[in-house]
């Protein structure tokens, strides 16, 4: 497992290394050639992956399978081109003002360790490592979120520890009564009951229903709170917004998806041993909840990157929504809708985070006429949003349609509030944005140095994924599905 | 038929026992509370002459009194003396041990209360409204805390019975149960409460209007004095062998040989004393609470006893 | 009778979790910051010491290990952060007030229940005699989440929150006589790091607000977002009657 061991020691070396250095001029670069270094490293591994299947590491400690191969190289993929944006925007940052160079060291270390975090969630196979990168994670970026250090974005990082801290203590509990179930039935001794391939293959089955519906209470509530469940997910908004714009991009498009997953990897551990759906249930019913009560926050906001975290939000639910449905193809489009949220969203946050340094502002009706003041980012913004509003024939409209058709063939009587729900968040979205978009540009806007590079890569992939999904990652999601639901939709 | 009657001479002679000695725990207290103070003590047996004098001197009634005022010194006074009667004091297998239950205990308790209570109110001045309705205030709150700490303890023994349950507990050996030491707290601050010492109530205050218990009994005077500060003593004589049969049962007699007998006597003796010094340290280190912080002292010692219960539940039956 | 018969180790085990149980009611009712802290370490050492009980009655002397990670964070490293960070923000005789100290101990009390109710159901799966602990271990952590919930204090808030992961570490330990080392270590690094990120926290929060009373952070909620004002070249925005 080498390639995998290049994988998750780029960034942490890397993260080292900018700790020593981030301030410098020449940081922004070092920070884009990690990420393609690691990406580099992703990809290929992913291809041995394909090639040759599922692989173990020798000490048992690292498991790729084709589900979570796919997240690493799009973990790599987002923090990539997020970086790429972030040279000239934190470039322009501390021009302004808003950020010294002591931070700026901070936050080039802390983006490298974050991505080691995640990486390490993705592709560990023991229960516990996993909890443990998880609230890495969080501990990387709280010190990121209050970048600014105004009032706003101290109270957002405050509330986010908290939050997020209780949430995956909770998560820790459920860790532990996994533990105690599959040392029940193992004997105590042996070193490796915590590991993700044993439990879901040698004790499939086996574990006691009670102590594993317990676990899974706990560990949905835990790593619930880090996906943007409601009514735990008071944190979300505030810390995607109060921080720079390329947090939230990776927050946003990257941190959701992977506690989603080690959600899901519980999940098919549960459903082995629990014969009644109640896991399916449970996440269906937050899902659900989630998504209605995000789109109706929509409307309300009147900060931009308020408002997309709302649609962050919307989207997780949707996704867990389609994940607890169980079944080939609500999995299948699950699977797809992870990818592309997680491009769309990102892009449409590195957009936002510039016309938020063109106007000045944060705040939706003080920004006006992008697309006459600097058209690249207006019409980046405006396809963003039809992106993840759902419109044909980006990729966000597949994944909700296959969603859409899966829940009439199991569950009819749902589909109609996840149409209404989509109608809702789309009248949302568009009311705001076509404001910002359009409309009489304010005197004194002027263009900014933007790299919109990232944003167009992003959104030709989505568009790619909505009008012919390529054959080798049509393959991987179906053995991802066949893996999680255990047929394949095809 | 001898045992019987031997038996029975026993159970009256505990009982004479235990209310003449209740005066010389009074008057240890008070020699150990004043040498902690660095004051000059009186001797021990201050508290006799004490008696002996309210008991010579004349009675002075006001004219108001009803007839309720002159029965209720002699009331609480039995019931005192009955509730001392039933306690183990020296041995366990006594035939007045049949009606030791700790609810009739806590019954004798509220009935004396109750008499005092209306005694105070009887004469009509501001300071025995104010002293009744205050230490109804405290009964209030400490009463549930004593209960669920002596149910937790009747948990454990299966019964409610003192005598019985004290022997239970003997039986046992050694046994470290956290329900027993969160109920010896929370008994301890509802004994405070009750008996009206430093936190709840200064016993030596002459200040009106910082009196519970004293306020009550303002107005008597003689010997109608002499019994109900008599019954005072009693009661805390009674709270202190509770917590020492309860939770140091160690050498009480459960035969009646002359030996076990001697053993018994000097056992409590020496425990009764060590309880006072304790509860002379301890009143030495607190202040006085305000009144409207009784209800948060007394609320406390209730989470405690409902502790107890719960550890009790939940940590030491079945497995 | 249940614990008559057990040995006096075991015996010993039960005395310290109820011990433990008992620190942490202390805790909610504690308005002071100094008696605070001292009893959280209290817990540390009353866990540490079932921990090393356990380790001997089961005969698992990993456990030891486990019990020297608890005592030197626990006791020792978190509660002398927090010790010294109070002292250099000035705050150590502050005292918050709760409104209903009472009501919030029957709380706890009714925490207690609910959680010797759930374990139940999972409780005859252990080994160990003194396996009701389990319930103990689950009431500790959620009368932390409770002191998290509750108060006002910042600093209150964490301690509610090692609170509970010392909870977490006491249901490990007697449940499944300890997790895996390296799980153990990693999450004794994550505490470690979490709580100097929240005494670097509380300089950020004290300079930026002015106290660390969380009831004053709430610029960021819902219902205080400033009302939409008229556009900035002055014209009213498109949609708004005018």
């Amino acid at each position: 497992m080498t390639l995998l061991e290049v994988t998750l020691l780029v960034p942490l070396l890397g993260g080292l290394l900018l700790a020593a250095i981030g301030h410098r001029p020449i940081a922004g670069g070092i920070n884009v050639a990690v990420g393609v270094a690691t990406f580099g490293s992703a990809l290929a591994m992913a291809l041995e992956v394909f090639a040759h299947g599922p692989q173990l590491s020798p000490s048992r400690m690292f498991y790729i399978d084709a589900f979570n191969v796919y997240l690493v190289v799009l973990t790599a993929f987002v923090g990539l081109t997020t970086s790429i944006f972030s040279r000239p925007y934190m470039r322009h940052e501390v021009e302004r003002g808003r950020v010294t160079s002591r931070r700026l060291r901070l936050y080039h270390s802390m983006y490298q360790c974050f991505l080691f975090s995640m990486l390490l969630a993705l592709s560990t196979n023991n229960l516990g490592v996993l909890w443990v990168a998880m609230e890495l994670a969080t501990l990387t970026t709280v010190l990121l979120v209050s970048l600014y250090r105004t009032p706003e974005a101290i109270e957002a990082a405050w509330k986010y520890f908290i939050l997020c801290g209780v949430g995956i203590a909770q998560a820790l509990f459920g860790t532990v009564l996994i533990y105690f179930a599959a040392e029940n039935k193992f004997g105590v001794g042996r070193d490796d009951t915590l590991l993700w391939t044993v439990l879901h293959g040698a004790a499939a089955g086996n574990l006691d229903p009670a102590v594993i519906t317990l676990a899974f209470v706990f560990l949905l509530v835990g790593y619930g709170t880090k996906v943007g469940l409601v009514p735990l997910h008071n944190w979300l908004p505030d810390a995607h917004s109060e921080g720079p714009t390329p947090m939230s991009a990776v927050l946003s498009g990257l941190l959701l998806n992977v506690a989603l997953y080690a959600l899901v990897r519980v999940k098919m551990l549960v459903d082995a041993s629990l014969h009644t759906n109640l896991a399916g249930h449970l996440m269906m019913g937050f899902g659900l909840l989630s998504f209605t009560v995000a789109g109706l926050f929509l409307h309300r906001q009147h900060d931009v990157k308020r408002m997309f975290s709302y649609s962050s939000i919307e989207h997780m639910g949707l996704i867990t929504f389609g994940f607890g449905m169980g079944g080939p193809l609500a999995t299948f489009g699950a699977l797809l809708h992870m990818t592309v949220h997680s491009l769309t969203k990102s892009a449409i946050f590195i957009t936002v985070g510039h016309a938020c340094q063109l106007a000045g502002t944060q705040r939706i009706d003080q920004i006006r006429g992008l697309i006459r003041t600097q058209p690249a980012i207006g019409w980046g913004l405006l396809l963003g949003t039809m992106a993840i509003a759902g419109f044909p024939p980006f990729g966000v409209f597949i994944s909700e349609f296959l969603l859409l058709m899966a829940t009439m063939k199991s569950w009819p009587w749902l589909t109609i509030p996840l149409l209404v729900g989509f109608g809702v968040a789309f009248a949302g979205l568009s009311r705001h944005v076509q404001r910002m978009v359009f409309g009489e540009p304010p005197p004194g806007q002027n263009p900014v140095e933007a790299n919109m590079l990232p944003v167009m890569v992003h959104l030709f992939l989505v568009l790619w994924l909505g009008l012919a999904i390529p054959g080798f990652l049509s393959r991987w999601f179906e053995q991802a599905t066949v893996l999680i639901s255990g047929a394949s939709p095809l | 038929m001898d045992s019987q009657l031997t038996a029975w001479a026993l159970a009256a002679a505990q009982a004479l026992l235990f209310i003449a000695a209740a005066p010389l725990l009074g008057g240890w207290l008070r020699r150990v509370k004043c040498h902690m103070q660095n004051r000059a003590a009186p001797p021990v047996w201050q508290q006799y002459r004490d008696l002996a004098k309210l008991l010579r001197k004349r009675m002075l009634l006001a004219e108001n009194a009803s007839w309720l005022f002159r029965v209720v010194p002699y009331i609480v006074f039995s019931a005192m003396l009955l509730a001392a009667a039933v306690v183990p004091l020296v041995t366990v297998h006594l035939p007045s041990a049949a009606i030791a239950d700790l609810i009739v205990l806590v019954g004798f308790f509220a009935l004396a209360r109750f008499f005092t209570a209306l005694a105070a109110l009887d004469i009509g001045t501001a300071f025995g409204g104010m002293g009744a309705s205050r230490e109804m205030m405290v009964a209030a709150l400490a009463e549930p805390a004593m209960l669920m700490a002596v149910f937790t303890l009747s948990m454990t023994a299966s019964t409610t019975n003192l005598s019985v349950a004290t022997e239970y507990i003997l039986q046992a050996g050694l046994v470290l149960r956290p329900s027993f030491l969160f109920a010896l707290l929370a008994l301890a601050m509802v004994a405070v409460a009750e008996t009206s010492r430093v936190p709840v109530d200064n016993p030596a205050t002459h200040l009106e209007l910082t009196m519970l218990h004293e306020a009550m009994i303002l107005e008597y005077g003689g010997r109608h004095l002499a019994l109900i500060e008599w019954a005072t003593q009693i009661k805390l004589m009674i709270y202190s062998v509770i917590i020492v049969d309860f939770f140091f049962p160690w050498g009480i007699a459960t035969d009646f040989s002359a030996m076990a007998l001697a053993v018994g006597v000097i056992a409590v003796a020496a425990k009764l004393m060590l309880l006072a010094v304790v509860l002379v340290v301890w009143e030495t280190l607190l202040a006085k609470m305000r009144l409207f912080r009784v209800p948060q002292f007394l609320g406390f010692s209730f989470m405690l006893s409902l502790l107890a219960m719960l550890t009790h539940v939940v940590l030491e039956t079945g497995g | 009778m249940g614990i008559a018969s057990l040995g006096l180790y075991s015996q010993a085990i039960i005395l310290f979790a109820a011990l433990a149980l008992f620190t942490s009611f202390i805790m909610l009712a504690q308005t002071r910051m100094m008696p605070l802290i001292f009893t959280f370490a209290w817990q540390g050492l009353l866990l540490t010491v079932v921990s090393v009980l356990v380790a001997i009655v089961s005969d698992h002397p990993h456990l030891h290990v486990s019990a020297a990670l608890t005592f030197s964070l626990k006791v020792i490293v978190i509660p002398w952060l927090l010790y010294r960070l109070s002292i250099k923000l000035n705050m150590q005789y502050d005292a918050e007030v709760i409104e209903h100290p009472t009501l919030l101990l029957l709380g706890g009390v009714a925490l207690v229940i609910f959680s010797y109710h759930v374990a139940q159901s999972i409780v005859h799966l252990s080994g160990l005699a003194t396996r009701n602990t389990i319930a103990v271990s689950m009431a500790i952590e959620l009368l932390g989440m409770l002191l998290m919930c509750v108060r006002k204090s910042a600093v209150a808030q964490v301690i509610g929150f090692m609170s509970m992961e010392s909870g977490i570490f006491f249901a490990a330990v007697v449940s499944t006589y300890g997790m895996p080392l390296i799980v153990e270590l990693g999450v004794a690094f994550d505490i470690l790091v979490a709580a100097i990120l929240f005494g670097v926290f509380f300089f950020h929060l004290r300079d930026s607000f002015g106290s660390l009373n969380v009831g004053q952070f709430n610029r960021l909620s819902e219902a205080n977002q400033p009302m939409p004002q008229r556009d900035a070249a002055g014209e009213p925005a498109p949609g708004d009657p005018s």
